[in-house]
């Protein structure tokens, strides 16, 4: 909301000198922020005075054009210069080039002296052109910014104006002022005004604020009026969507007459084009009352006027010429004729005040909320009505808002008001609260005054009355959101400052700490970045094609994802179920900036939706649900278990004298998913597996003792690769990080350490080339018996002395007993038994 | 070099200037080596069985008895002198070898390679890690929730009535198909009323976490950004309460001198409810107050949707976001550095914020 200063002025005790930052200082105290300032002399500055075209020579051009060569004064006759500066002839007569033919000799136009200053930093001065010096410039509108029109000249007497020569034309465009622009907050509705503001701006100052309702002479009852008629048959929440309606005639109205620029300059200030003078005014007593209002050619009106909902397939052709078809829960203001305006939204086009226009019809009414902002909503239409109305309007000023239209069309456009007029509709019952003596007290940490706490509320302008344990507050008409005693708390607190506010520090009881999959959260990504790779966050939004690539390892399956109704981008158009495709586009972007060495990981959910999805219904606010409801919302959200992924191309270090960087390879992946199990404490186990997002022979599948599959790590399809653009031989890896959370022992229990001496053997076995030593391995432990300590695969060897077909690997076994010093034989023996396991299994053969 | 004396004859070993002489040839050829090869060459010359002194020595035996003393004892002295100066020239040689060999083995440390590289954490994950630790250490304890929610958990439970513009203002991403009412969660505020529902009181809780609104990224924005909240709810907490618990975090963050201001705003979950500005002396531009979060007191509304009695019970609450911490308290210029994952831009914060 943009408030002009000279606005604010009238209503509330702004000192003379005060700029829109001083406003916006007081006015944030009070909870509305500022915003931006706009004030016309950061870009304009005089002199900029009125004058008059004494003589016009056309002259024209060799380019075709003709420019005018002009005589204006801009002092009375008989009056000397008394402005100096160069360029500025002490006569009071200035030549002036001028392109522009929409003005004559004798007309009063605006007169841009040298010296002055115009938007976009043009700066005026006396200068040759045509074979004259012009010493100055008439302006249009569109060269002072005050409007869009640059067909011409502001000639005066179009707008109505006819000054004295000399006069400062930036005073009398209301150039002067300026505008102090603030948020409001939806609950503030109020505050969409001039009379709000002002009474925060008192409220902020402690200074007295004169209400503008007061200086309105509104007649006290309203008959014979045009016929209006409420028939909502559909009311929203039980709310009728129309609990008032003011109509009021005038007539002999002049609609072509100027607006004057004292209310234009306002408007312009507060965002506001002007359209014409009816159009203005209306705009201009719903910016100082809040109230929105409508003018009706009343002579395009058909018939009584009926508020109602639409029927299927009722349309209108609203104020912009669209045609738009209704919806059955809007709400209408329609004639014998149909629908004639979209309730507190946009009026029709038929019914609109015109040129010709000379009978005008107002209107003024309360409209329910939700009606608006569904309507609204529907229509995609949001409007200064409909932005007011959604947001609650004051009941009581829709009678006081016709009329201060009625004045002002029967003062500016000549027209002379019916005596006659509509109100119908009935008052809401007022809101009382009860509000318990210390309750604001308690809530806020002041011991406020009860003269502070009567204070507070009557200057908001509720009725207080003292009962024997508090106080019965009567909430004024315009504070829809005052409701609850913790509304009024806010208030009270509100008005005598929230820097009152003491500090004290509650003690919250002994905390257990982090939770175990916190802490468990904290060591994997701590364990990962300690390993050398760096974190990123990617964003969770991906293609489809991307989630049935990486989300499922059967190719040509498609992944069961959730997609968003509303996307930034319908490229990005679903939630990950993998956290890879964020991480390779991470890592495409960094390679084009120049990075080719990059370990990138990322620990964050993924989205699997199951066989439920959300639920039907919602719950109403302000009630706990039953538990039956509760567990169905649980129930609908979706899965979304946290994963560890990670993206490593190029090299594991720069290169350097003496250090040849060794490049990221199938192993690095899977060696990373086992230091995400080392440091959880959780064994990783790996077998070969099948992704299609992986090249199908260096794919690991990692799973848990239990055979729970978790994930998947090895080198990247080279195909996927090139589609990506990424790097050949670029890795990666993907866990379920929950799953290992859970696979985390409670309770470490502690192992003997045995101090007897070790008995080292190795044992080479051949076996089929396909067979993987992984599974060699697991059989050699487990034939190997409980004297094994360790075992190790420590080479593969193929080749000269192998039989074609089959592969050589070296282990080395550790074995030590717990209570001796195990015999040579008691070593073979085991050896043996692990040998015979392998052979059983895999029909390995000791070389 | 090979240390021969052929005119040499076999001095006698009573006599003892001739002694001293070879005595004194041999220690001056020993001072004389350069090398632990050229000692070991004048070793054997002049204490080798074909020297003057060890042939003098041989002739001790044929001497008559009485003189055998007084030769045997030169000699004794004789070639101990000699000895001695082998053994201290030879740790000396020694000595000087090692010290050689090590200027030898001189490497330029400055090039050494980089064979490891320190990895990095993204620094909005190690701040808000930050922020759960200050809070931990005051009690409280830290609560999560999905990403994906509940309609009614982010916007109904939290008063949001279903038709008022405050909705309109958080730009929503809704999750398809809308009979579903599932949405990304537009702040951790759900997490509040999770922990409402499920915890016994008093709660004292922070709720970290990704949250998602519908604006493009630019600058200053993006869809998918970090917020922490706090909710305390126990018997009589007061606005006091709330503005004490914020003064201590910001104390925590930014250092001893931290100063907060509160200002009067909306939210539809708190009542009263404040804007909390933070004072920041090393702003681009001069000292200011910087808009750090909302907060307020827990709307009595909130607390029955979960099931807690307003009359006994009161809270408050509060939420900041993580990028604005990070971006006024370590200086970030653009939102863009934070989302696109260059390397550069971790890699700068290592482990520490």
């Amino acid at each position: 909301m943009r408030i002009p200063l000279s606005w604010l002025r009238e209503f509330a005790q702004v000192p003379a000198d005060a700029t829109a930052e001083d406003v916006m200082a007081e006015l944030v105290k009070v909870g509305l922020e500022e915003e931006a300032v706009h004030r016309p002399t950061d870009s304009v500055q005089g002199p900029i005075v009125v004058g008059q075209v004494l003589s016009i020579v056309k002259e024209p051009q060799s380019n075709g054009k003709t420019i005018n060569w002009c005589q204006v004064r801009v002092v009375p006759e008989g009056r000397e210069q008394t402005l100096t500066g160069a360029g500025i002839d002490p006569s009071g007569v200035q030549g002036i080039i001028c392109g522009a033919h929409n003005f004559v000799e004798g007309d009063k136009v605006v007169v841009t002296l040298p010296g002055a200053v115009l938007p976009g930093d043009f700066r005026i001065s006396a200068r040759k052109t045509y074979g004259h010096l012009s010493a100055g410039m008439i302006a249009s509108v569109r060269e002072l910014g005050i409007g869009e029109d640059h067909d011409g000249i502001l000639v005066l007497s179009r707008i109505g104006l006819d000054p004295e020569l000399g006069t400062d034309a930036m005073e009398l465009l209301g150039l002067y002022d300026q505008a102090a622009e603030i948020n409001v907050t939806p609950d503030r509705s109020y505050c969409f005004s001039i009379r709000g503001v002002a009474r925060e701006y008192a409220h902020a100052t402690g200074t007295v604020f004169t209400d503008p309702v007061s200086k309105v002479q509104v007649p006290t009852a309203l008959s014979g009026g045009y016929g209006v008629k409420l028939n909502d048959d559909a009311p929203i929440y039980g709310k009728p969507g129309c609990d008032r309606f003011v109509a009021r005639t005038v007539r002999g109205v002049d609609a072509t007459r100027p607006t004057p620029p004292w209310m234009t300059s306002r408007l312009r200030l507060a965002g506001i084009r002007s359209i014409s003078l009816p159009v203005d005014i209306s705009n201009y007593v719903m910016l100082e009352l809040g109230q929105p209002n409508h003018c009706y050619d009343l002579d395009k009106l058909a018939g009584d006027i009926v508020v109602r909902r639409a029927t299927a397939g009722e349309k209108i052709t609203t104020l912009d010429d669209k045609e738009r078809t209704l919806d059955v829960e809007d709400l209408l203001i329609t004639d014998e004729s149909g629908p004639i305006g979209i309730a507190g939204v946009m009026g029709g086009a038929h019914t609109e005040v015109s040129d010709a226009t000379t009978n005008v019809l107002v209107e003024a009414a309360h409209f329910d909320e939700v009606s608006i902002a569904r309507a609204r909503r529907r229509h995609k239409l949001p409007s200064e009505a409909s932005k007011r109305f959604e947001r609650g309007v004051d009941w009581q000023v829709a009678d006081v808002a016709a009329q201060r239209v009625v004045d002002l069309l029967v003062e500016l456009a000549g027209g002379t008001a019916d005596e006659a007029g509509t109100d119908v509709g009935t008052a809401p019952d007022a809101v009382t609260i009860e509000l318990p003596a210390e309750y604001a007290a308690a809530r806020i940490g002041i011991d406020f005054t009860e003269e502070q706490i009567l204070t507070s509320l009557e200057d908001l302008g509720a009725v207080v009355a003292r009962t024997g344990s508090g106080y019965t507050v009567t909430a004024p008409s315009w504070r829809h959101d005052l409701e609850t005693k913790d509304d009024l708390t806010e208030e009270i607190a509100r008005l005598v400052g929230y820097d009152k506010i003491p500090a004290t520090l509650p003690v919250a009881p002994p905390g257990r700490g982090l939770t175990r999959v916190q802490q468990q959260r904290r060591r994997l990504i701590q364990a990962l970045a300690d390993a050398g790779l760096t974190e990123v966050l990617a964003y969770p939004f991906v293609s489809k094609a991307a989630n049935d690539t990486f989300g499922v390892p059967e190719e040509g399956a498609a992944r069961k994802a959730l997609k968003l109704a509303n996307p930034i981008s319908e490229e990005h158009g679903f939630l990950r179920t993998s956290v890879l495709p964020g991480l390779i586009e991470v890592a495409k972007r960094n390679h084009s900036r120049g990075f080719r060495d990059l370990a990138l990981f990322e620990a964050g959910l993924v989205f699997l939706p199951g066989e439920k999805l959300g639920t039907s219904t919602i719950p109403p606010l302000g009630v706990k649900p039953s538990d039956e409801v509760l567990d169905g919302l649980y129930d609908g959200v979706p899965d979304q278990p946290l994963h560890l992924a990670a993206v490593l191309t190029g090299h594991d270090s720069p290169a350097a004298p003496g250090h040849a960087p060794r490049a990221w390879d199938w192993a690095d992946a899977v060696d990373i998913a086992r230091i995400a199990g080392d440091v959880l404490g959780v064994e990783v186990l790996v077998t070969q597996g099948r992704h299609q997002a992986f090249h199908p022979g260096r794919a690991a599948q990692l799973e848990l003792r239990t055979g729970e599959v978790v994930g998947y790590a090895g080198e990247l399809h080279p195909k996927l690769l090139a589609a990506h653009d990424m790097p050949a031989r670029s890795v990666a890896l993907e866990l379920n990080a929950d799953a290992l959370f859970e696979a985390a022992a409670d309770v470490i229990v502690a192992r003997h350490i045995s101090t007897y001496p070790v008995a080292t053997q190795d044992v080479a076995l051949v076996v089929a080339q396909d067979v993987p030593a992984g599974e060699v391995l697991a059989a050699l432990r487990e034939g190997a018996g409980e004297l094994l300590e360790d075992v190790a695969l420590f080479d593969v060897y193929a080749g000269k002395g192998i039989e074609e077909g089959k592969k050589s690997l070296a282990f080395s076994l550790r074995f030590r007993a717990n209570d001796r010093t195990l015999t040579a034989d008691e070593a073979s023996a085991a050896r043996e038994g692990a040998v015979a396991a392998a052979h059983e299994r895999f029909g390995a053969v000791q070389r | 070099m090979t240390e021969t004396l052929p005119d040499a004859a076999v001095p006698n070993p009573l006599d003892e200037a001739a002694i001293t002489a070879a005595v004194d040839q041999a220690v001056a050829a020993i001072a004389a080596a350069a090398t632990l090869d050229e000692l070991k060459a004048v070793r054997l010359a002049h204490t080798g069985e074909k020297s003057a002194l060890s042939l003098a020595n041989r002739e001790i035996g044929a001497l008559p008895k009485d003189q055998k003393a007084a030769a045997g004892k030169l000699m004794g002295a004789s070639r101990g002198r000699v000895n001695k100066a082998l053994a201290d020239r030879t740790v000396a040689l020694e000595a000087e070898n090692d010290a050689r060999i090590l200027v030898e083995e001189t490497v330029d440390v400055t090039a050494a390679p980089r064979r490891r590289t320190a990895g990095a954490r993204h620094p909005l994950s190690t701040l808000q890690d930050r922020v759960a630790d200050i809070f931990v250490g005051m009690g409280w304890e830290i609560a999560e929730g999905p990403e994906v929610e509940s309609e009614w958990f982010n916007f109904d439970a939290l008063n949001f009535k279903p038709d008022h513009p405050a909705r309109d203002m958080q730009d929503t991403f809704f999750v398809e198909p809308p009979e579903a009412h599932l949405l990304m969660r537009t702040h951790t505020s759900p997490v509040q009323v999770r922990s409402m529902l499920e915890r016994e009181l008093p709660i004292y809780v922070l709720c970290p976490g990704k949250v998602f609104r519908t604006d493009e990224l630019d600058a200053t924005h993006t869809p998918v950004f970090h917020q922490f909240e706090g909710l305390a709810i126990d018997k009589k907490l007061s606005m006091a309460d709330l503005r004490g618990t914020l003064e201590h975090f910001a104390r925590q963050m930014f250092g001893a001198e931290a100063q907060i201001r509160l200002r009067p705003n909306y939210f539809p979950f708190t009542e009263p409810s404040a804007e909390l500005d933070i004072w920041h002396p090393g702003a681009k531009g001069g000292p200011s107050w910087i808009e750090w979060g909302g907060c307020g007191m827990v709307n009595a509304n909130v607390l029955r949707a979960a099931g807690i009695d307003p009359d006994i019970y009161s809270g408050f609450a509060f939420g900041m976001g993580i990028e604005r911490t990070l971006m006024f308290r370590n200086e970030v210029g653009d939102m863009r550095d934070m989302i696109e994952g260059d390397v550069r831009f971790s890699e700068h914060f290592g482990m520490e914020i």
